[in-house]
Order: structure tokens, then C-alpha cells, then sequence
């Protein structure tokens, strides 16, 4: 078994600090619609170090899938720049779409859209292989059982269509796909939400281990803030299009200092329905803001339950905190912040 | 107590596809009423979804099933039933959340028409008030501008937004029992809460019947009246959530619920495992489906299918499939 206490030192401290993986700057998506701009990301600032397990919350529809696809270069951003090992991306893949492709890889957040539907799971993981030339067939094969192992499937869903798996198997095989090619960098966009809480742990116990052993960069979007507060190192709170907070995992969690952040972790229910029974979750009122229109100033304004003047008028940037993260909330500094 | 809303009864479903069959349901009864929600967890793969989705006829495409046993809804047999009434029945009584979005909404038609095509087809409202209900689901599982959404096409909406749309979707017919397969995955903390508490609000306004499908044991906490957990297509435990969750009875029910990662606890749960793989559902073998994997399995368990055994509950019968912790524990409850 793979039993580990909390006085396990493994994913967080391991956060080399060997400068960033990954730099955003400036980073905006915008998508013209007819009823307007949307602003998914809107002036994105983020470094990933190398080696970090760096997990990406927020509210749904904040921007974290948008983000994560123009850091690959799956969308292409409005505005920005991303570095990725040193690089410029968008020069990298000009210059050398493969080599990208096997140093950079993405996990998407629907596993079967991004199959094909006739190709079976063995097809699937052979084929970025074969497309990188690795190989003979018999070593192709032997590799594609290494990957099975590696996110414990039987050998009898080879020969499966993507959609004769359960959910959570499917989204396994993707997650062995992108493994395939040994890739330094791995972005994955809710890899572990099909996953019962078992296989789960397999996984982001894989990821630390990959992590841990080949020093692989891994950037998680979820929304399990759990298993976040447990494996992260580094976490990036969004909210309508930009960074709300940032730090490292275990003092964030400990002390998270912006008002969304602190009623985003307050509504993560207790799997103890005696607790959940009598506990008072922090509600946010009102509708969710629009990315067609945020609201001016701060853009949790229109809901935070500790708004002042000043918030609805000029947007807060992100500076330091107590936590020694970075957090975007006019009340909050090294000397103090709000608690909801 | 009333007759319930959606009743199955010794319920066997293999799976064929041209190269494999699985039993994916083995023997398997349960019942909703009118009112409880009923959550169903379990290992990925152990056939949560086909067990309730099944006997409604909705099943992946290019499969051939062979389904025994008895389903009933609405006073009547599911299992008998023709596929066209079957699915009459289906989009009337049933609203259904599937777990993969997108394969309930068509990615090239606008959300907000699908939405009104439902409520207008099962909830028999006009256009215009069909309409008017769309946009007004949209708002309440809380997506931002539901005006403007309703003329979105899925790929427009983020996974969550989605997942939400769906939801308005299932609960557009106004539907007795609603399926709810992995309702809120996509969905972040604050937005779940909202969903579970709409989900729990309907439930006290209609009275429908909610079968929550899914790995949060945090949503079964919150909104589960009684739990049945699912290991390789056999009931292991059930009873009512307070039961289950807090005091397990069977060994697989205790490694999964050693695995549950608790946000406001410093024990590292997430990251323990249960070791060993789920049984090859292909092969129908005698004994414990959990032996392989069991810190306690005997020799007896290889050989002898466990029986469901009450162990306890009040109203809700407690009953766990294994009888070796209840020999140890002393549990068996013969009253
Ligand atoms: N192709 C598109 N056209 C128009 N709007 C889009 C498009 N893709 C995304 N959006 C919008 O951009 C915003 C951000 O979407 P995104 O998918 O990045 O959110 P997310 O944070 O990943 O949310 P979730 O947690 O629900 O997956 C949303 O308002 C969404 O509706
Ligand atoms: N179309 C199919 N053809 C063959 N086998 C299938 C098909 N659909 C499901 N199965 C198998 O039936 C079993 C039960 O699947 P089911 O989808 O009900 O699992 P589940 O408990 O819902 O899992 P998850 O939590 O991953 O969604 C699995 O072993 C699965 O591989
Ligand atoms: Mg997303
Ligand atoms: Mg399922």
C-alpha cells in the first residue's frame, strides 16, 4: 500500500526551485460572440516552477479550461505571452511541432471528445508512438502495457471503443495517452473528477511519483480542493478571467486571505453527514458576474461580503500576503486580511 | 410506506460488444421513493450507471444487453415494455443527468431551444412558456446571463456551465425520478453547494425521487437519505447515509471510505490507495468479489457468494455482504 501520513514530505517540498516551467504574461483570451466580447482570460500573470504540482481553482467558467488550452496553444490568446522550459511557445511549435508535443502535453476535461470514437484504447495509445516514431511494434506494445499498468486498466480494454468504458476508465486511457510520450510538462484539465476516490489516489500518486522520480512539471486544473490542499505545491485562484490568489499550497490553505478564496474553500462539504449536518457554509448572494461585462474596480465586488468603496472603483492588484503568496484584495497585505 | 417510484429487483445485466461480455449487474435490487434520495457509489466501473440506466433502455450505443430480473416505474414492468413505450414512459417519468455531458445535448443546436423542446414535449407547455422555463432553469442552476446563454451553442459553455445546462435539461420535463450520474463533477465547491441545495429544494417542492450517482462522498453527505454501495455489479453495503458513512461494515466500504480526502482533516487520505485491481468482470466466478483485494478474506470466501446480512438501522435496514466482519464484529442483527 501506499500509505502516506501527513508528516509525508513529498509533493510540496519537492517545488525545485529551479526557475519556472511555465510563464504567462499578460496572458487575455477574448471570444467575439454576437452578443459580445467575452473576456474569459483577462490579463493573466502565472509562473509555474519546474518540478511543481501546481493546481489551477476556481469558479466554474473563471477561464481555467480557456487558459490552460492557450498555454498549449490550442486556443490562441488575444494578447500575451508564455514561456514554456525556457522558450518562447509559439516559436517552439513554429520551429518544432513534434519535439513540442513530446516535451508538452495536455489532458482535456472531456475525455471522450477528444478520442476517436473508432479507434480502439490500444489504437489510442499507440498512436502518438507511431507518430513519433518510437519504436518497433513489439516495443510499441510492450510500452502500451507499461501505461495500462501505470493507471491500473486491465489488458482486456484493449481492443474497447472509448465509449464502451465506464467514465472513469475512460479517462484514464487519456491520461495514459498523454503519458505516452514521456513528456516533461503535463497539463491536465480535470483529470481526476470521473475517478472513484481509490483510483483517484492512484493517480495523483503516480503524478507524485512522476513527479518525484523524472522531476515532471504537472499544472492540474480541479475543482477537488482536497486532494489540491493534499498533493499541490503551489496553487492559483481564479475568478472571472484573473488571478484572484496565489501561493504555496500548505500556507494558502491554511490562510487563504481573499474573500472568494475563503468562501470557495468554505463550501467544500464534509463527507461526515453529522458535520455537514450543522455546518454553516459562507454563502456568496447575487448571480455570478458576466465575462461579457465585469463589473468595475474589483470583479468580486458585486458579491463580497466585505466590499468597500474603493473595491468598486479601482481594481486590485496582486501583492504580497501574509502567507507569502500574492493575493488581489485591496484589504489584504503582509499585515492582515479579511476573514469571512 | 408508499409504493416507490422506481423499483429494480434481482437485476442481472451482461454487457456484449463483439469481442468481450461482462456482467456488469449481479443480482442487484434496490427502491426509491417518492421524496429520498438514494446515492449509489462504488468503484469506477462497478456498474453504477448501467444498473440504474439499464432498465431505462439507455444504454451506449453498439452494445448488446441482456437484461433479467424486474424493474418497475409507475405501476409498470420496464423490463417487458417495447422500446418506443419504454421511451414515452422514459422522457415523462424520468429525467436523467448523464455523466458525460455532451452525450445528452446536441453540439449543433442551441442550448436554450433544447431545453424549451423538453419542457414544451413532457412538460406540455406552449412555446412561449416552454421558453420562459428554459431561461428561467438556466437561472437557477446559476449560470450568469441566461438570456444570452439560451442562444449559445454547447462548445460556447465551459465544462461546468455544461454540466449545469444538463441539469436544467433532466429537470425541464418536470420528471418523478431524476438520475442524477455524477451531477456536479465539473462543478466548483461554491457552485455544487447551490446545485445541491436547488437539487434538494426541488425535491421538497415536487417531491421526486433522486438517484445520486457518484465518487463525492461529500455530495452524499449532503443530500443522501440512504446509500447503496455498488463493488464489481453486487450491492456490498446499504443503508441509510449516517449508517454507511459513519459506521462501515464491509472491507471494501471501509478502504473507500479511508480514501475519501477530508478538506478540514491533516491525515493524508487522499492519496491511500486500496491495492489491487476490480476483479475481471468478464469471468463469473464463485465467492467474494472483494476477496482478491480483502485484508480479511478466508478460504470460505472464495467459494460462498456473501449475503446481504442486517447489521443494524433504525427505519432503514443497515445490511453489509460479508460475513466474516460480522462474525468478528459480532454485528449480525436478528430482530
Ligand atoms: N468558444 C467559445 N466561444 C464563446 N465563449 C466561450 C468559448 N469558450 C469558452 N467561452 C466562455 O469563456 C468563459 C470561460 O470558459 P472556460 O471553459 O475557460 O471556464 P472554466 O474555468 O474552465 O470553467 P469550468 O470549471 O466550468 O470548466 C465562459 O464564460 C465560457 O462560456
Ligand atoms: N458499452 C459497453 N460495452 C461493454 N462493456 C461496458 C459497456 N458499458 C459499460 N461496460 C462495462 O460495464 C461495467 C459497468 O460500467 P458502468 O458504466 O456502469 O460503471 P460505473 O460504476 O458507472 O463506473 P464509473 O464510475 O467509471 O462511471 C464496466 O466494467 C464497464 O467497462
Ligand atoms: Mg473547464
Ligand atoms: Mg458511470
Amino acid at each position: 500500500m501506499t500509505d502516506s501520513d501527513a508528516s509525508d514530505p513529498r509533493p510540496r517540498d519537492k517545488a525545485a526551485n529551479s526557475g519556472p516551467a511555465i510563464e504567462v504574461e499578460g496572458l487575455k483570451v477574448h471570444f467575439r460572440t454576437s452578443a459580445g466580447l467575452v473576456r474569459a482570460v483577462d490579463g493573466v500573470d502565472l509562473a509555474v516552477q519546474n518540478g511543481a504540482f501546481h493546481g489551477i481553482v476556481g469558479e466554474s467558467g473563471c477561464g481555467k479550461t480557456t487558459l490552460a488550452r492557450a498555454i498549449v496553444g490550442l486556443q490562441s490568446a488575444t494578447a500575451g505571452h508564455v514561456r514554456i522550459l525556457g522558450r518562447d511557445r509559439a516559436d517552439w511549435q513554429r520551429a518544432n511541432r513534434k519535439g513540442f508535443a513530446r516535451s508538452v502535453q495536455f489532458i482535456f476535461q472531456d475525455p471522450l471528445g477528444s478520442m476517436s470514437r473508432r479507434q480502439s484504447v490500444l489504437q489510442t495509445l499507440e498512436e502518438p508512438l507511431r507518430i513519433h516514431g518510437i519504436g518497433n511494434a513489439a516495443a510499441r506494445r510492450r510500452k502500451v502495457g507499461e501505461l495500462l499498468d501505470l493507471v491500473s486498466l486491465p489488458a482486456s480494454v484493449l481492443d474497447r471503443l472509448p465509449r464502451s468504458l465506464s467514465g472513469g476508465q475512460r479517462q484514464r486511457v487519456s491520461i495514459a495517452r498523454a503519458l505516452a510520450l514521456d513528456p516533461r510538462v503535463l497539463l491536465c484539465d480535470e483529470p481526476l473528477s470521473a475517478l472513484d476516490v481509490s483510483v483517484r489516489a492512484q493517480i495523483v500518486n503516480l503524478f507524485a511519483r512522476l513527479q518525484d522520480q523524472l522531476g515532471l512539471t504537472i499544472v492540474i486544473v480541479a475543482h477537488d480542493l482536497a486532494i489540491v490542499r493534499e498533493v499541490c505545491s503551489a496553487v492559483t485562484v481564479m475568478y472571472l478571467g484573473r488571478v484572484a490568489e496565489e501561493g504555496a499550497a500548505r500556507p494558502f490553505f491554511a490562510d487563504p486571505t481573499h474573500p472568494y478564496s475563503q468562501a470557495l474553500l468554505s463550501a467544500v462539504p464534509s463527507p461526515d453527514p453529522r458535520v455537514e449536518a450543522t455546518r454553516v457554509p459562507v454563502l456568496l448572494e447575487g448571480d455570478p458576474p458576466s465575462p461579457l461585462n465585469p463589473p468595475a474596480g474589483c470583479r468580486f465586488s458585486t458579491r463580497c461580503p466585505v466590499v468597500i468603496e474603493a473595491c468598486r472603483v479601482t481594481e486590485p492588484q496582486l501583492r504580497a500576503v501574509q502567507h507569502g503568496g500574492r493575493s488581489a484584495c485591496h484589504l489584504a497585505d503582509t499585515s492582515g486580511h479579511p476573514i469571512l | 410506506m408508499s409504493e416507490p417510484v422506481y423499483a429494480v429487483e434481482d437485476l442481472v445485466i451482461d454487457l456484449y460488444t463483439p469481442s468481450v461480455s461482462v456482467r456488469a449487474v449481479d443480482r442487484v435490487s434496490f427502491a426509491i421513493n417518492a421524496g429520498e434520495t438514494l446515492a449509489v457509489v462504488g468503484e469506477s466501473g462497478s456498474g453504477k450507471t448501467v444498473m440504474t440506466l439499464g432498465p431505462l433502455g439507455l444504454m451506449p450505443e453498439g452494445v448488446t444487453i441482456d437484461l433479467r430480473g424486474s424493474a418497475r416505474a409507475a405501476g409498470k414492468d420496464l423490463v417487458k415494455m417495447s422500446p418506443k413505450k419504454l421511451s414515452s414512459l422514459r422522457g415523462g417519468q424520468f429525467g436523467v443527468i448523464f455523466q458525460d455531458p455532451m452525450s445528452a445535448l446536441n453540439p449543433m443546436l442551441k442550448i436554450g431551444p433544447q431545453l424549451a423542446e423538453q419542457a414544451r414535449r413532457f412538460a406540455g407547455l406552449s412555446p412561449a412558456a416552454a421558453r420562459a422555463a428554459a431561461v428561467s432553469l438556466l437561472a437557477r442552476t446559476g449560470i450568469p446571463d441566461p438570456e444570452d446563454r439560451y442562444d449559445r451553442y454547447p462548445h460556447e459553455l465551459s465544462g461546468g456551465m455544461l454540466q449545469r445546462a444538463m441539469i436544467a435539461l433532466a429537470l425541464a420535463a418536470r420528471p418523478r425520478v431524476l438520475i442524477a450520474d455524477e451531477p456536479t463533477t465539473a462543478l466548483d465547491a461554491t457552485v455544487q453547494a447551490q446545485i445541491l441545495a436547488l437539487l434538494r429544494q426541488i425535491q421538497n417542492e415536487d417531491g421526486i425521487a433522486v438517484a445520486l450517482i457518484t465518487h463525492d462522498i461529500g455530495a452524499v453527505s449532503v443530500l443522501a437519505d440512504r446509500v447503496i454501495v455498488l463493488y464489481a455489479g453486487r450491492i456490498a453495503e446499504e443503508g441509510s447515509a449516517i449508517d454507511v458513512l459513519t459506521s462501515p461494515v464491509h472491507p471494501y466500504t471501509r478502504g473507500l471510505l479511508a480514501s475519501v480526502p477530508d478538506f478540514r482533516s491533516d491525515t493524508a487520505s487522499g492519496t491511500r490507495e486500496i491495492p489491487g485491481l476490480p476483479p475481471d468482470q468478464t469471468r463469473v466466478l464463485p465467492g467474494c468479489r472483494f476477496a482478491d483485494r480483502c485484508p480479511q478474506a478466508e478460504a470460505s470466501c472464495r467459494t460462498k457468494r456473501p449475503v446481504l446480512t442486517c447489521v443494524g438501522g433504525n427505519e432503514v435496514p443497515h445490511r453489509a455482504a460479508c460475513p466474516i466482519v460480522i462474525r468478528d464484529e459480532g454485528l449480525a442483527d436478528n430482530d
